[in-house]
């Protein structure tokens, strides 16, 4: 049977209403990714490419700042996300409390960071923990330590800076997840777990985590996909970009360098964020596939 | 119920929510005491508000375009916005009302690519805005974002939730489905246009980093990358630093204030 005016007109209008974007997306998405891939077997400086094989593969193995950038960021990773999202699941916890006082103040007051820009929010940092900064000052008035640290002076104490600036702008962020998905979870679980004389910590640990597995894990995968990106900070609160002596520098600060700061060298460049994704598509697999497993 | 022990839990999650709430809190009164103090004695810690804040001012008005600064970030983020929820939501809603096999396997395909990092996409985007001759102009800044994979998902998401018999009916009295998009749809969705309003505008206002690469010239930068740009003085100078940190801040705090409630929505809707 011939397909009828009305089905065809349907056809024609689906298209029509996503051809715009698609054509945007094939564009500035598609090609680009497809031809960074292409480029990441090119060899050379500026716009003069020859083919390379995997030249810049081999390249990253040997190359001492791709290794320091790479273990940076994973360093980054490992250690604030975890930290962050303990904190978000611990506020959001204690905030998920129908008694308790001052619920929209707190939580006004702990999801303010995330309004701001990651460049004001990291030259507000920088001045912060400058050498005489107020951090020290505070530090040193409460007994905490006896000497100034060397905050974005020295490559150990950079990064704990680093690792504290993004876990201050996006605590509250994850937070907020968290405290959705807590007011979904049934009130009289909890209740009944109180009248079994569960503990405070226990109902937590055992109701509230479990409960909150799917959003802990899209909180995971989101958050890390942003560290291994991180730009914005590692470039703005050190003096110089990754400074002092690489310690900060990440990979998309390295590829940023690489393309735009020294004479180019994009072949290199686009293997190096090559290695960006491949981290993010691992990952975004092993939410796919968890997710998978929760719905069957 | 009043046992010591829930007592002193009770007091341990206020202390907790008093910290938090303060350190979060803290970096926006710095800001602004900064405004008001010398350089000097913002990397020397002090607390209290200075009588620097016109000196501050004057010389960031001075070292700065404003009005033409001003200009290029709202300009980009907003025509950016404008275009994005428009294109984004075309498709968003063309892929949820009209279905179709090859429809649903590319829209499967949009999600994988949902989480392509943009340090992949910048070299390409880069090299093929200089060979259009884009380089540091308002459209290099703008094409590569008005098509958001997560503003359409978003759409298609917020749109399962639009009543077919709006459109059926509309169709009957021979509305055209452009004319049933503009006149029936986007009204009856303009609370996911609000939400979605706000994320697209925060991103488009804050991004550094393709602006970074892109805008060249002192007059087409925007507020983020002047802001940045202060910071890399051989002296910052973080009076002045602190003064444009305020402006850069203000118009997302300024919203976030007035749509609190629509602001988290959006921010968790696009999840759900």
């Amino acid at each position: 049977m011939a397909q009828s005016g009305l089905a065809r007109n349907e056809q024609v209008s689906g298209w029509l209403f996503v051809m715009p974007a698609l054509v945007l997306l094939g564009v500035f998405m598609i090609y680009p990714i497809l031809w960074s891939l292409w480029m990441s077997f090119q060899v050379g400086r500026g716009m003069a490419f020859s083919f390379g094989g995997f030249a810049n593969i081999v390249r990253l193995t040997q190359d001492p700042v791709f290794i320091r950038a790479l273990t940076n960021t994973l360093t980054f990773l490992a250690i604030q996300v975890p930290i962050m999202l303990v904190l978000a699941l611990l506020f959001a916890n204690a905030l998920n409390d129908s008694k308790l006082w001052g619920k929209g103040l707190f939580r006004t007051a702990i999801f303010l960071p995330c309004v701001t820009s990651l460049v004001a929010y990291s030259v507000v940092f920088r001045s912060m923990f400058a050498a005489d900064g107020v951090i020290n000052q505070f530090l040193l008035f409460t007994h905490i330590i006896s000497d100034p640290i060397p905050w974005m002076a020295d490559p150990f104490w950079s990064k704990v800076v680093i690792i504290s600036a993004i876990t201050w702008r996006w605590t509250g962020y994850n937070m907020i997840f968290y405290l959705a998905a807590m007011q979904n979870i049934d009130r009289s679980i909890y209740e009944a777990a109180k009248i079994d004389g569960v503990p405070a910590w226990a109902r937590f640990w055992y109701i509230t985590v479990p409960m909150l597995k799917p959003v802990i894990l899209f909180t995971t995968v989101i958050s890390t996909i942003g560290t291994l990106q991180l730009f914005d900070e590692p470039n703005l609160i050190p003096s110089t970009p990754g400074a002092p002596s690489d310690s900060t520098l990440t990979l998309s600060l390295y590829i940023y360098n690489l393309s735009f700061k020294f004479m180019p060298s994009f072949g290199y460049a686009a293997t190096v964020s090559y290695v960006i994704v491949v981290m993010v598509g691992i990952l975004t697999l092993i939410q796919f596939l968890a997710a998978r497993e929760r719905r069957t | 119920m009043s046992n010591p022990l829930a007592l002193i839990g009770r007091i341990a999650t206020y202390l907790l929510l008093t910290v938090a709430a303060f350190v979060s809190v803290f970096p926006f009164l710095w800001m602004v005491i900064g405004a008001t103090n010398l350089s000097a004695d913002i990397i020397r810690g002090k607390v209290t508000p200075g009588g620097a804040l016109l000196q501050n001012i004057s010389v960031f008005f001075s070292s700065v375009d404003m009005p033409r600064i001003l200009f290029n970030s709202f300009l980009i983020a907003g025509l950016g916005t404008a275009l994005t929820l428009l294109v984004s939501s075309l498709a968003g809603y063309g892929f949820e009302m009209f279905r179709s096999k090859v429809r649903e396997k590319i829209f499967a395909g949009l999600l994988l690519m949902l989480s392509i990092p943009f340090a992949a996409l910048m070299i390409p985007l880069f090299i093929m805005m200089a060979n259009f001759k884009m380089i540091n102009t308002y459209q290099a800044i703008l094409l590569p974002t008005v098509a958001s994979i997560f503003i359409i998902f978003y759409f298609r998401q917020a749109t399962k939730a639009f009543p077919h018999e709006l459109r059926d009916a509309a169709r009957i009295d021979g509305l055209k489905e452009w004319q049933i998009f503009l006149y029936v749809y986007m009204p009856v969705m303009r609370s996911t246009y609000a939400a979605a309003t706000i994320i697209v505008f925060m991103a488009n206002w804050n991004n550094y980093l393709w602006p970074l690469i892109v805008l060249q010239t002192n007059e087409m930068k925007t507020l983020t990358l002047v802001v940045a740009g202060l910071t890399s003085a051989y002296t910052p100078d973080f009076g002045v630093i602190m003064v444009g940190a305020i402006f850069a801040t203000l118009p997302t705090l300024i919203i976030f204030f007035l749509l609190q409630r629509r602001f988290v929505e959006g921010m968790l809707g696009a999840v759900k």
